[in-house]
């Protein structure tokens, strides 16, 4: 049967393995630019503080963990929540406060920031306590249009996207399945 | 293509161009009436569909502000959304799966068979498998449905293999590629389906019927239908014997008209139609249109509803050609020996990987939800949908604070499932859960209902005119050139798909409303 090659198709540096210190790799330039491990990806944070949005994007990769899935396709979502922060206030509010808080329980609990807490577990355990709030949902709610609406995306999990352009799946796999 | 004046009072009025209004519209032109469809959405025509889950979903759902209340999932999952349905010419029929059941014969008479379930509000359907039976076979006909007049089933994909294995294994006998209205063969002028998948934003070959590209341009060449698109009803009009005028509309720029109409005839939905009956209340009718009863908005059903979705070892690409693959009808007959009443069909699904995210565990995250979609090619789906109770207390009712755009009261869908309803869901997770297991899944997840699509019996048929709002026509019982013409005209909702049912009741409405205009009865 016809199957997606789901392997990323561009050079991005190695995530360790599930569960273990997957911290997001990143450098903060001053002038607000936001640069990737190896130069994959860059970011400018115009209204959030460059930790903020390094933050949300640890935060992004803990609440949709996807080991194959770049930093720079998390990152997207949290520059749009820059964007959002650029155009109002109260919007900046949201996430520099919920990063603020976030930050003070996980010094409390782990003696450093969150995005420097070196386990996934605890720092997940660290989320589940504040899943509640507005903050964590903002969050998770453009996560989930905005990573996996995003068609960058859609071949790393064998997502194949329109069809009708290519005729469709009748003579492209529709009832190919040949292990039952 | 007709256009008729606003102060032309012998037209009919149609609200909706729907599975109802657009069949009940084009069907009518058809017989030679004269007739005006409303619809509050635009037209979108096939040239305007995209193979894409949330583009479309913001292009052509109704996303006007409604609230919700009740202990349902969907309160608390979508409480914003409680029903997924479209605001476009065609209505829903632009993104249905497709899925043409007729009733079975008892659940025309559920009263009589089940008997009194506490806390449910059965009733017996004024008509019966008989009546409707050729115009049941007129629908098929006209939407093509497969199994049906010698047209071919569908091919079955691999979401289907995957079930029929499964069904094969379980020992269920009544399992196969459905009746479908999606042409397996071209037919009438349309294509037949090259296997796309999304069916549910809007079939980009025509091969699904819709009332968009079939009957409405059907009704449109005999001169006698106008379609008026961002046209939406605010309010019916009356005069002081009780009989309706016309309808108060806004325009696309939200500026208001009067359409004068000999008969008004609403199919806007299970939310909208009751929502416009009360929004229609005057000094003679207090408590709103045809609603003597107290029955106006009561009574909503939803139909159970649930998905079981699991992983194998292997692929599946289950986004690879029809959405609605496959059916498998063993649990859709009444047998209460399995602790509840009715029955339900387990039809396969499938989401792309946007929806998929948004629908497999609402509010869910982590690596539990991560690592299934993960496998989001070795996945394969079914949705389970059976007949639910109808409660009084299950009902669409005016928001008493919360206004829409023009200034009008938003629907408040208030739903609690009835014990029967979770006991059914509880044994068809358990049955599609088996079906997978059967093959070898090596995860199932049991996934809380979507927004819902089958919005049933909020302006419900009865014998009596204490019980319900409509006659065995359509006809209110309160006003004769009033009618209601959707999915809100049923009784109960039996355990099938309803659109086939819809269609059948606009087809031998539209006879009706000629005939009766004919003899000058309305």
């Amino acid at each position: 049967m016809r199957v997606m090659d789901k392997r990323p198709k561009v050079t991005r540096r190695r995530v360790l393995g599930a569960g273990a210190a997957s911290l997001v790799a990143l450098t903060v330039i001053p002038g607000g630019i936001i640069v990737g491990a190896g130069n994959a990806w860059s970011a400018t944070a115009k209204a959030l503080k460059p930790n903020t949005f390094a933050t949300l994007l640890q935060m992004a990769r803990d609440i949709y963990p996807h080991d194959h899935v770049a930093d720079k396709h998390y990152a997207g979502v949290v520059s749009s929540f820059d964007d959002a922060a650029t155009k109002g206030e109260a919007d900046k509010a949201v996430f520099e406060d919920g990063v603020t808080a976030l930050d003070a329980a996980a010094v409390k609990a782990h003696g450093a920031p969150y995005a420097e807490v070196r386990w996934e577990a605890q720092r997940v355990a660290l989320l589940r306590g504040i899943e509640k709030d507005p903050f964590f949902q903002r969050v998770r709610g453009a996560l989930i249009g905005g990573l996996y609406g995003n068609a960058e995306v859609w071949p790393l999990f064998g997502y194949e996207g329109p069809s009708a352009s290519k005729g469709g799946y009748i003579d492209r796999g529709f009832d190919d399945i040949d292990w039952l | 293509m007709a256009k008729f004046d606003l102060k032309d009072d012998s037209v009919v009025v149609v609200i909706g161009s729907g599975a109802g209004g657009g069949t009940l519209g084009s069907q009518l032109a058809q017989h030679g009436v004269r007739t005006v469809i409303m619809e509050a959405g635009g037209r979108h025509e096939i040239e305007d569909f995209d193979n894409d889950e949330w583009g479309m979903f913001g292009k052509i759902s109704w996303l006007d502000k409604r609230t919700t209340s009740g202990s349902w999932r969907v309160a608390k999952d979508f409480s914003g959304l409680p029903a997924w349905i479209v605001k476009a010419v065609g209505g829903s029929t632009v993104h249905w799966a497709g899925a043409s059941l007729r009733f079975q014969e008892h659940e025309w008479k559920v009263r009589t068979h089940y008997g009194n379930i506490p806390g449910a509000n059965l009733l017996d359907w004024p008509i019966d498998a008989n009546e409707m039976a050729p115009w049941y076979a007129k629908a098929e006909d006209n939407l093509g449905v497969t199994r049906t007049n010698g047209i071919p089933g569908l091919p079955g994909n691999n979401n289907f293999k995957i079930m029929k294995a499964g069904a094969d294994k379980l020992g269920y006998k009544e399992c196969h590629t459905g009746r479908m209205a999606i042409n397996s063969e071209p037919r009438h002028g349309r294509g037949s389906c090259q296997q796309l998948g999304f069916c549910f934003q809007g079939c980009k070959t025509g091969a699904k019927w819709s009332t968009l590209y079939v009957d409405i341009p059907n009704g449109e060449k005999t001169g006698k239908l106008e379609v008026r698109a961002n046209s939406q009803v605010l309010k019916i009009e009356h005069d002081k014997s009780g009989k309706v005028t016309g309808v108060l509309y806004a325009d696309k720029k939200g500026k208001q008209h009067v359409q004068k109409a000999r008969v008004v005839c609403v199919a806007g939905n299970s939310y909208e139609s009751p929502r416009l009956l009360l929004n229609s209340a005057s000094s003679m009718f207090p408590d709103g249109l045809a609603n003597s009863s107290g029955q106006v908005g009561k009574n909503y059903m939803r139909h159970m509803t649930g998905s079981v979705y699991a992983l194998f070892d292997k692929p599946v690409n289950m986004h690879r050609g029809t959405t609605m693959a496959g059916i498998i009808m063993d649990e859709g007959k009444h047998n209460p020996k399995r602790g509840f009443v009715g029955g339900y069909e387990m039809e396969t699904l499938s989401l792309g990987l946007p929806f998929m995210a948004a629908f497999l565990d609402p509010g869910a995250w982590g690596r539990e939800f991560t690592t299934a979609l993960d496998s989001y090619d070795h996945m394969a789906g079914m949705w389970l949908v059976g007949e639910d109770m109808p409660q009084e207390k299950n009902a669409v009712t005016l928001h008493p604070t919360e206004k829409d755009q023009f200034g009008l009261p938003v629907p408040n869908v208030h739903f609690d499932d009835h014990a029967n309803d979770t006991a059914m869901r509880s044994h068809a997770y358990k049955q599609g859960a088996a079906v997978y297991d059967a093959v070898g899944a090596t995860r199932t997840f049991p996934t809380p209902p979507y927004p819902s699509t089958h919005n049933l019996g909020t302006n419900r048929m009865s014998a009596k005119a204490s019980d319900g709002v409509v006659n065995k026509w359509g006809q209110t019982h309160d006003i004769k050139n009033l009618f209601v013409s959707d999915g809100s005209q049923f009784t109960t909702g039996a355990a099938e798909n309803p659109t086939l049912t819809i269609v059948a009741l606009a087809m031998r409405q539209a006879d009706r409303i000629a005939r009766e205009m004919k003899k000058k009865h309305i």
